[in-house]
């Protein structure tokens, strides 16, 4: 078999075989566990990196390492899985950023300690993330896409803070609703749209017919439940509650995980599932998708800004990043779909980042309570940097990964695809930028609360570490790509622009 | 005319009739202490029926016996396949429970195996009388088995109350029936359906499905006819609920699949009307109250109990989706329909079976049915933790184990079906998938976030026997999910 055929089922289901093995290793050996962890998840990385370098990129508008096998046939489901120039950064950033999150766990497990189901349950869920982004089978992705739900509910239940059972209960319950809703819309797109070959759960052949035979009431009822079940991963304003108890109570590893990728597979959707097989449907929704995502970005700023804890914080952070997301996804344009995937990449690095560190201040301080916090630069200059720094690209200083994701949302707004409303967008573009002084704001402020100043009474003779081998070894690719990304930002358009044009085509956009 | 009988397709019944009486003898023959043999040729002779089984598949031809009330096809063999597995499965849960608890052995298996033989028998009936003299052997064996426990209160409350309903369920069905009869001049199913499509229904017809559907609904405790099953499920002996909450429900879902597709569908879908309202009714009340009443149960056999009302509300979406279509001339779907309640039933017996195994397994050491003493099961059995939560999730309908398959060619043909009453069926199919995780998940909070609460924190024993029920069940929930293909004859499934 040629390597391009195997490839992608390889980097799927290489971490499953890993969990597999990890199941079955006493709990007793630790380290072996880790080991065998660390060199599956090292392994699939590489198995990316050889797609990264085996990818043509002339072609990234195409379909590429395609795999189409017979799967399910009594319902007409196959096993499709490919990758074009969207899936590939995100293929890349999970990968990428389990080993980190496995690196950086090493000898930080949180309680109940137990590494083995803990490492089991991350190789599970890079099963998951991996796969929703190489699926190109409807019922495929609805697949992937609810394995990680399980494993992210133990990790929060298990090892999570104080709150864990009402915050994990409460993700599960509902990003479940969403996807029994987006599953019935699938089931719809199924029976409904008129594809040449009969009716299929076939991604490419859906995003070809573009919804062809639906009437506008139809393909608009089967947009809603689309939108519910990718707005609620994002997750939009209104379904944004279980964002922040799910990140607050998560450990470190899992908020990382959840930030970077998970949040990802809900606006992966809309641009790979929701707008190219329901474009009529989508235009009809953009200017209420556009409005909710400002609603967002204000929303989440001020929620920032009324926090006391470090972490809930960042976790309504990560809403208003995901509007300026949505926002980019909600113009239908090349240039703003271009900016939403750039904006997912950067969001997981910074984020990620974001929560490691809130994670080692927790580690150090024992409490993430802002108030109580104070001087990082003093006792722990380095993370204090780390922290300056992330929380500049975060709030999108140019030069770094943040930037390219916000500003090009922003100035997308200005003119959207035809059909759409241009003053509405033009009016959302003003309330965005707004969004972003907010964001200097609030992230200004944390940095100065946790970093600035001197040490707290309570703290002053605490013994801090600075940042460790085992952060620096996690962090630092996170941190080298933030700022590589941010100055050479077409690493990514280059990759993202031909599939992202295609896209963005359908609209006239 | 001389009935023609076909050895081969009876082969199985007959192998399985022919166990029950050897059960039965060697029970009366075989000293007490020795009573364990009884139990192995209860499940040598249930594998040993499966062997026909498999060699009439092979064959691929369909048989039918006495002017077509008695049919042996796929769709016949495959629920006798899943009869059959199912009881080998409740043998082995019933073994230790049986021993240990020094009930009556060899009378427990003879029950068992005969209310085996009824389901196995209601797979191929294609006729009203047949279908009638099949629940009653699957339901009064049941009635002594809920009682088994016979120094224990609780149980006999079981027995008899389980007893009464089923009576009565049994008196209105046959009313109805007779009410067919005289319309149809014949309990040939296959004269129902003709005389349907050519007299057209009237209103007496209404009354007569009315009556039958009331009566099987008894049987599958469809809501509002379900008050007796977490009743007669708590005070049941264990195995015994696992038995009837899976094959003795299973066996009441094959009656309706009977009448309703063979005998109410007409021709071509015409006698649907009279019918799709009831069903779709009895599928929404039963998976919102059934999921309603699980939210509040502490004791797991009761939670199970009301889980098993929603599931059976499930089931019947295809039912309601199958008549609908019908209604409005679309009679291709029935197909897809039929597979999907028949695929449902599979997933669901091995899932729940595989439940009940686990709640077998930790009640030996915990003696309490409370899920509060599931308290950290995860820290004291690692294994059997997370066999429950593949248990769980696949109730759940949690991909990739089996249990999203059967939700998936559930949801599947309402959405098929369509039109207001279709799509709006499963909406409330879905939101209820939604409520039920919300208990399934209060079993794994208490197994993985909770500490134990027992003094004793050694990992619980499983017997030979419970481990292999669980392997079995375990396996079929893990790779259906993963491969469904495995189920592609099942779901290809005409009638």
């Amino acid at each position: 078999m040629e390597w391009s055929e195997w490839a992608l089922s390889l980097a799927v289901f290489l971490p499953g075989v890993g969990a597999l093995i990890v199941m079955l290793i006493p709990r007793a050996e630790e380290q072996l566990i880790k080991w065998v962890a660390l060199l599956t998840t090292l392994g699939t990385l590489g198995v990316v990196i050889g797609i990264l370098a085996d990818f043509d990129y002339d072609r990234s508008g195409e379909l590429q390492f395609q795999v189409d096998n017979r799967w399910i046939d009594v319902i007409n489901s196959r096993y499709h899985v490919a990758i074009d120039g969207i899936s590939l950064p995100l293929l890349a950033l999970s990968a990428f950023v389990t080993v980190l999150c496995v690196v950086y766990s090493w000898n930080h497990f949180p309680e109940p300690h137990n590494p083995k189901a803990f490492l089991a349950l991350m190789l599970v869920l890079e099963v998951g993330m991996n796969g929703t982004f190489v699926a190109q089978d409807l019922i495929l992705f609805f697949v992937f896409f609810e394995i990680v739900l399980l494993p992210m509910f133990f990790m929060i239940g298990v090892w999570g803070g104080p709150n864990r059972e009402y915050a994990s209960i409460k993700f599960f319950l509902f990003t479940l609703f969403g996807s029994a809703m987006m599953l019935l819309s699938f089931l719809a797109l199924y029976f409904k749209v008129d594809v040449p070959g009969g009716n299929t759960f076939d991604m490419v052949a859906l995003s070809d017919a573009a919804g062809a035979g639906l009437t506008q009431g139809t393909a608009s009822l089967i947009f809603a439940g689309l939108f519910l079940g990718f707005a609620i991963k994002v997750p939009m304003f209104p379904f944004h509650t279980w964002l922040p108890d799910a990140h607050t109570e998560a450990p470190t590893v899992g908020s990382v995980l959840l930030a970077a990728i998970l949040l990802k597979l809900g606006t992966y959707g809309f641009v790979r599932i929701a707008l190219p097989m329901l474009p009529d449907a989508a235009e009809d929704w953009a200017p209420w998708i556009g409005l909710l995502a400002v609603i967002g970005i204000i929303y989440g700023a001020l929620g920032c800004l009324a926090q006391t804890d470090m972490k809930r914080l960042i976790a309504f952070s990560s809403v208003a990043h995901m509007g300026f997301v949505m926002l980019g996804i909600a113009t239908l344009t090349d240039f703003g779909i271009n900016a939403a995937i750039f904006g997912m990449v950067a969001h997981g690095l910074i984020t990620g980042m974001l929560f490691f560190l809130a994670g080692s201040v927790q580690h150090n301080f024992h409490t993430r309570e802002l108030s109580r916090l104070g001087g990082l630069l003093v006792q722990a200059p380095k993370m204090g940097w780390i922290l300056g720094f992330c929380a500049m690209a975060s709030l999108g200083l140019p030069g770094l990964a943040g930037f390219w994701g916000e500003f090009p949302a922003i100035l997308s707004a200005f003119s959207p695809a035809e059909g759409l409303p241009e003053e509405t967008f033009r009016t959302y573009m003003v309330v965005a930028a707004v969004g972003t002084v907010f964001a200097a704001g609030y992230l200004l402020w944390m940095l100065q609360k946790v970093a600035f100043g001197t040490p707290k009474p309570e703290f002053e003779h605490a013994h801090i570490h600075d940042v460790n081998a085992f952060e620096w070894t996690a962090w630092v690719p996170m941190l080298v790509l933030i700022l590589v990304l941010g100055i050479f930002p077409n690493l990514l358009f280059g990759v993202t622009d031909d599939a992202v044009t295609q896209i963005a085509n359908v609209f006239g956009g | 005319m001389n009935p023609v009988f076909d050895w081969h397709a009876l082969a199985p019944d007959i192998i399985l009739a022919a166990t029950v009486l050897l059960t039965l003898v060697a029970s009366f023959v075989i000293p007490e202490r020795d009573a364990t043999l009884v139990s192995r040729i209860a499940a040598i002779g249930v594998l040993a029926a499966l062997v026909p089984i498999v060699t009439l598949a092979n064959d691929g031809s369909d048989r039918a016996m006495f002017d077509g009330a008695y049919a042996v096809d796929d769709y016949a063999l495959a629920l006798k396949a899943f009869f059959l597995v199912a009881a080998y499965v409740t043998i082995l849960l019933s073994i230790d429970y049986i021993q240990e608890g020094d009930y009556y052995r060899g009378e427990f298996y003879f029950l068992l195996l005969a209310s085996v033989l009824g389901m196995s028998v209601m797979a191929s009936a294609r006729d009203l009388i047949t279908m009638f003299i099949a629940l009653e052997t699957i339901s009064i064996p049941t009635f002594v088995l809920a009682a088994y426990r016979k120094h224990d209160r609780v149980s006999n409350e079981a027995g008899v109350k389980y007893y009464v309903i089923g009576v009565l369920s049994s008196a209105l069905m046959l009313y109805g029936m007779s009410l067919i009869f005289g319309y149809a001049g014949s309990t040939l199913l296959s004269d129902i359906s003709a005389r349907i499509t050519s007299e057209g229904a009237p209103p007496l017809l209404a009354v007569a499905v009315f009556l039958s559907l009331a009566g099987f609904a008894f049987k599958v405790s469809a809501v509002p006819f379900h008050f007796w099953a977490p009743d007669t499920y708590e005070g049941a002996p264990t195995p015994v609920t696992a038995f009837l909450s899976v094959s003795s429900k299973a066996g009441g879902f094959v009656a309706l699949l009977n009448i309703l597709f063979f005998g109410f569908y007409g021709v071509s879908g015409a006698g649907t009307d009279l019918w799709w309202p009831v069903v779709w009714v009895l599928a929404v009340a039963s998976m919102s109250l059934g999921n309603l009443a699980a939210l509040r149960q502490t004791n797991i056999v009761r939670m199970l109990a009301y889980s098993s009302v929603a599931q059976g509300g499930f089931m019947l979406v295809p039912f309601a989706a199958a008549g609908i279509a019908g209604a409005k001339g679309d009679f291709g779907q029935a197909d897809t329909a039929f597979g999907a309640v028949v695929i449902y039933l599979l997933v669901y017996g091995a899932m729940n079976l595989g439940a009940f195994a686990v709640v077998i397994a930790a009640a030996r050491r915990t003696r309490s049915a409370e899920i509060s003493s599931f308290a950290g099961l995860f820290q004291t059995s690692p294994a059997l933790a997370v066999l429950m939560t593949i248990f769980m999730a696949s109730l759940a309908g949690v991909p990739p184990l089996a249990g999203w398959f059967a939700k998936f060619v559930m949801f599947q043909a309402a959405i098929e079906a369509g039109g207001a009453w279709g799509v709006t069926l499963a909406v409330v199919a879905g939101v209820n998938s939604v409520i039920a995780f919300f208990y399934y998940a209060g079993v794994m909070r208490q197994m993985w976030f909770k500490d134990p609460v027992a003094e004793d924190l050694r990992e619980i024993e499983v017997p030979y026997a419970l481990t292999g029920a669980l392997a079995i069940t375990a396996a079929v929930t893990l790779v259906v999910g993963v491969y469904p293909q495995l189920f592609a004859r099942v779901g290809e499934l005409a009638f």
